[in-house]
């Protein structure tokens, strides 16, 4: 499956149905410039990407979007914490093996001097009843980007 | 006036000693004057920091934000490899194996102690558990919320790791670890004010080389640290970033 990023790059990701469960008692952490290059993160990051540490530094937080992920929820994201704003939300991420992780994640600007100079993730462990209820909008919300993508005549 | 140093009403009660010494070896080490000031809970505490009551504390990571981003306060050290982490704890023959399986009405024992409060209610989420459907209750000690647990007045407890392992054996055998937070980063630092700012480099100086001195050694153990480790202003602000997203 062919990936494609908002800043025009792509990959080829293969995806695998299956989900790898989140640490107990856990969080992963993340932090990133201003632009969402990653620029700090923890061991339970690593762990849980599948990607070394020399793989991940430097690399743009897409790098764990999964295809079933809407567009929409991190747009949201974006647009929330560029205005100085605390945001959180269920996202499905992808594992370098093309397996994936469900988290709840809060994500804020780090504000220092009045001025962001990046943002940080702190992901934990969901409800597996919220999952549950969220599968399906996530589902609708990328039929209709899908939809919008290529119209179909 | 003397400078007054207080600590995060969580310290282990073993430990009290501890910090009237290490008053002690700050004047020795000064020759400022300091007085230890300690509150029964945490919103005695907040009350005189309210008041700029206190300028030198060994505080609660929960507190910190309001310390550095109301109050001016700048960190001088973190305890040297040691961090907050929360114990869900049940009595020994309770039925629970698992947080997942932990249900609505759910009977919690807890501290006034907001960190460990705050990781432990995170840790029940995946079991879609929160204040609104569950019934909390507040203790004075940790020994009081193991005695809650022992008498099944209640079906889960929420410990400071190190108060847990403080905890006698006779009461630990009788209690069973659901789960343990390993989340590394949350600690408690210690904190000066705005009226110690020209002191600031000196007293972070004598505190990196504490361990190195048999006297401050001494001193650190009577108060349960090994040492204490360089805390920078952004390794502070991260954390207090970090407790926003919880
Ligand atoms: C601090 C921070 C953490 C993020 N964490 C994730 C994440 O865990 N998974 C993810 O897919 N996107 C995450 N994002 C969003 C990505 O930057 C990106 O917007 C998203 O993956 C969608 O890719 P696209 O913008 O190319 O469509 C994060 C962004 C920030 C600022």
């Amino acid at each position: 499956m062919k990936l494609n990023y908002y800043d025009g790059t792509d990959r080829v990701v293969t995806i695998i149905d299956q989900e790898i469960p989140f640490p107990d008692g856990r969080l992963i952490v993340s932090r990133t410039d201003t632009k969402g290059v990653l620029t700090h993160y923890n061991q339970s990051f690593i762990d849980m990407s599948g990607y070394s540490n020399e793989e991940l530094m430097g690399q743009n937080h897409y790098i764990l979007r999964h295809p079933d992920m809407p567009r929409a929820a991190f747009k949201d994201l974006w647009d929330t914490v560029q205005q100085g704003n605390k945001w959180h939300g269920y996202v499905k991420n992808l594992r370098k093996d093309g397996s994936y992780y469900w988290v709840y994640a809060v994500v804020i600007p780090n504000i220092r001097k009045g001025k962001i100079v990046g943002y940080t993730s702190v992901r934990r462990k969901p409800s597996r009843k919220k999952i549950n209820e969220i599968i399906p909008l996530y589902a609708q919300m990328l039929a209709k980007e899908g939809e919008s993508l290529c119209p179909t005549f | 006036m003397p400078y007054v140093l207080s600590v995060s009403p969580d310290f282990t009660p073993k430990h009290i000693a501890g910090w009237y010494v290490f008053n002690t070896w700050l004047q020795r080490q000064t020759e400022l004057a300091f007085h230890l000031e300690l509150y029964d809970s945490f919103s005695q505490q907040r009350e005189a920091i309210a008041e700029d009551k206190i300028d030198l504390i060994y505080a609660n990571p929960y507190d910190a934000a309001m310390l550095v981003r109301e109050k001016g306060f700048v960190a001088l050290a973190a305890p040297l490899s040691k961090a907050d982490e929360t114990i869900i704890a049940c009595h020994q023959q309770a039925p629970i194996e698992n947080i997942e399986a932990l249900q609505q009405g759910l009977k919690i024992v807890t501290t006034d102690d907001p960190d460990v409060h705050l990781m432990g209610m995170m840790m029940l989420e995946p079991a879609d558990l929160n204040a609104n459907n569950t019934d909390i209750q507040q203790m004075d000690s940790y020994v009081l919320v193991a005695k809650q647990l022992l008498q099944h007045n209640a079906d889960i407890g929420f410990f400071l790791k190190d108060a847990y392992y403080d905890l006698s054996h006779l009461i630990r055998n009788e209690l069973k670890v659901l789960m343990t937070s390993e989340i590394f980063i949350i600690r408690h630092i210690l904190l000066a004010g705005p009226k110690l700012q020209p002191y600031h480099q000196q007293l972070q100086s004598l505190l990196m080389n504490m361990q190195h001195d048999s006297k401050g050694a001494d001193v650190l153990k009577a108060m349960g640290l090994t040492g204490w480790e360089q805390q920078t202003q952004e390794d502070t602000e991260f954390m207090i970033d970090l407790m926003d997203t919880l």
